[in-house]
């Protein structure tokens, strides 16, 4: 497929923005991911205002004070309190924020008034490290092993083959369940990330090797590779210094295109409550509210880490395909 | 014939091991696992040590791996598959219903998306580049690109929001006392969001697949020798480009199964269906050993049966597998 360049450009660009958002996400939320308010408990999104009641316009955008009451049927609804006009303020202290003590909430908060945009920056930190080092852990394996079957053949081909291939044959979400099982749920994050991105890694490399295998089995009979041979160079100086750095193009790809992967990967994880635990943030347990489908009605807003993963991943695939064509061509 | 049989154990000998190294593979792992299903039955001061001692020897739990395996094995034969702590019920009860709505489920949504996606492929093949074209690789391409777990919560909100369609489950209150046209109209409602879901994933794949093998088929040049004889369009897209697409799509059917499980089971899970993928949760949650095992039985069964039909479809689509001597 042809790789339209507008359309890989909109990619690229949002990806980078989401990276330099998980890298500066202290500066850029305007709270902490843990500060919790709990008056303001699914507090929509704030508004924010350029004009106040009177009409009067102002070059500085302004946020009202809002407070809760309920409604009829006991939902909480929350209105402005026009009386005090309280000014955003950019850059310094931090990107957005605003004077004491109104808050804003550019995509409202949780159940426990905790702010959503706040939390969905901290989370893509622990979310795409993951994936990113989960990827790269599957690539280096599939490297490894690919290499080694594609190398020596014969046996340790067909053994190191066959453990690939169940690997690939396996449902990966049963391959999770029965690998996270194992372990004792009660780990802290630290441990819960690492384990993450090996278990990750151990359903993704199958496919790697196999692939890797192909391309050494042709290269190793290449002249170059020869004539290594003759010169009497090991096995091993061969595979690291000739055969390996003509994976590496395949290599970048395949390491690109599985990013979504594992970022669905660990995402399914925390939102059944296998993955990272409440206090701390990833994508996936961001999801666990939006469960709650039917209460989604009077807080729609609690989906929006669904659409950010969706973009996302639909951003990083567009870019896997981009480099997949190039390198066709 | 004979050919065909040799093909077919050859293809069988290829996928059985998954049978018993799978189980196998799983039942090391629930031994690594730290404690077991007594464990929290010992902090029960009303049950005495020595019931759990006796518990733990009649389901040979107090044996070496090797050992339990191979008893677990031998019931197997006796299609037993041991008993689930958790539901207090043969593990086989217990799953048959689940398995069952498994099969529905991935069946619909996988039958779905392959036939429209042979359908729309072969469309889209023959014009490439229209504006038809276009779109349905759009749709095909935003909708391989959308995990079906979260599509799945989407689509839930959207109906919760709409209230037409059931919030997840398989069947609403009173479906005991409904008539059978009745009942089967409310699985099929419930069905609606987890088959689009899991259906639209698929598709995107197959579909991308079906539309490269058609637009190149239609450049070859036996389609240019038809052209010239004026068969007409309807019989060159549907006798001769659609049959030689066909093949690969067949293929590819076995190597989909196990991506197909995956989100068939996410999505169960989300939607609350009640299939093995729920139960797998509960089961690893639990530790319920037998029942983790034998789902992971069943989900092999289930692969290693779509396998073999993918094959024998094949052989059935293409006579030139069956002429390849042995």
């Amino acid at each position: 497929m042809k790789a339209r360049p507008s359309a890989f450009c909109a990619a690229l660009v949002f990806v980078i923005v989401i990276m330099i958002g998980a890298l500066l996400a202290g500066w850029i939320a305007p709270y902490s991911p843990q500060e919790e308010v709990r008056r303001d408990s699914y507090h929509p999104p704030t508004k924010i205002h350029f004009v106040d009641s009177r009409g009067h316009f102002s070059f500085r955008p302004f946020v009202y004070a809002t407070h809760a009451e309920y409604d009829d049927n006991l939902r909480r609804v929350y209105s402005e309190d026009q009386s005090h006009k309280y000014y955003l303020r950019f850059l310094i202290p931090r990107l957005v924020t605003v004077e004491e003590p109104g808050r804003i909430y550019l995509l409202g908060t949780d159940s426990r008034g905790r702010d959503l945009f706040t939390r969905i920056l901290f989370g893509a930190r622990l979310s795409l490290s993951m994936a990113v080092l989960g990827a790269l852990l599957a690539g280096f394996a599939g490297l490894v092993m690919g290499s080694l079957s594609g190398y020596f053949g014969g046996n340790v081909d067909a053994v190191l083959m066959r453990v690939a291939e169940f690997f690939i044959m396996i449902p990966g979400f049963y391959l999770l369940l029965a690998l996270r099982g194992v372990l004792p749920p009660s780990l802290d994050t630290k441990q819960v990330y690492a384990l993450i991105v090996v278990i990750l890694a151990l359903i993704g490399w199958g496919s790697v090797a196999r692939v890797i295998r192909g391309l050494v089995y042709s290269i190793r009979e290449k002249d170059f590779v020869r004539a290594a041979k003759v010169l009497g160079r090991g096995d091993a100086e061969i595979l690291v210094r000739h055969i390996f750095p003509h994976t590496f193009s395949y290599l970048a790809i395949v390491i690109s295109v599985s990013i979504p992967g594992f970022i669905l990967g660990e995402s399914a994880l925390s939102v059944l409550g296998l993955g990272i635990q409440d206090p701390d943030v990833s994508w996936g347990n961001l999801l666990t509210e939006s469960l709650a489908v039917a209460h989604l009605r009077m807080h729609p807003w609690i989906v929006a880490p669904a659409i950010l993963i969706i973009v996302t991943s639909l951003c990083f695939n567009r870019l896997g395909d981009a480099f997949n064509y190039r390198s066709q061509s | 014939m004979k050919s065909f049989f040799y093909y077919l154990c050859k293809r069988l000998a290829a996928v059985l091991p998954l049978l018993l190294v799978l189980p196998f593979m799983t039942f090391c792992l629930m031994h690594l696992m730290p404690g077991n299903y007594f464990d929290s039955l010992r902090l029960n001061p009303q049950i005495s040590p020595e019931t759990i001692k006796k518990y733990e020897a009649l389901y040979h739990l107090d044996k070496p791996l090797l050992a339990q395996y191979f008893h677990w094995l031998e019931n197997i034969v006796h299609l037993d598959f041991g008993y689930s702590f958790a539901y207090k019920q043969p593990v086989l009860k217990v799953l048959a219903s689940r398995l069952w709505n498994t099969f529905l489920l991935s069946g619909v949504a996988f039958a779905a998306a392959w036939f429209l996606a042979v359908i729309l492929g072969l469309w889209a093949g023959m014009r490439r580049g229209s504006w038809i074209d276009r779109i349905l690789h759009f749709i095909a391409y935003t909708g391989l690109s959308m995990p079906a777990f979260l599509l799945s919560i989407l689509f839930l909100a959207l109906a919760a929001h709409w209230g037409s369609l059931p919030l997840g489950g398989m069947r609403s209150v009173g479906y005991e006392e409904m008539s059978w046209p009745l009942k089967c109209l409310d699985v099929g409602r419930h069905m609606v969001i987890p088959v689009t879901v899991i259906a639209l994933h698929s598709w995107g794949y197959l579909f991308r697949v079906m539309r490269a093998q058609v637009s190149e088929i239609v450049e070859s040049d036996f389609v240019l020798l038809f052209r010239a004889y004026q068969v007409s369009p309807h019989n060159i897209a549907f006798k001769h480009v659609a049959r030689n697409a066909l093949n690969p799509m067949i293929s590819i059917f076995g190597l989909e199964l196990p991506s197909l499980f995956s989100g068939v089971a996410l999505v169960e899970i989300i939607t609350g269906w009640p299939g093995l993928g729920q139960i797998m949760l509960q089961a690893v949650r639990t530790q319920d050993v037998f029942l983790v095992l034998g789902n992971m039985v069943m989900i092999s069964v289930l692969l290693v049966a779509g396998n073999l039909i993918a094959d024998i479809l094949l052989v059935a689509a293409d006579p030139r597998i069956r002429m390849e001597k042995p």
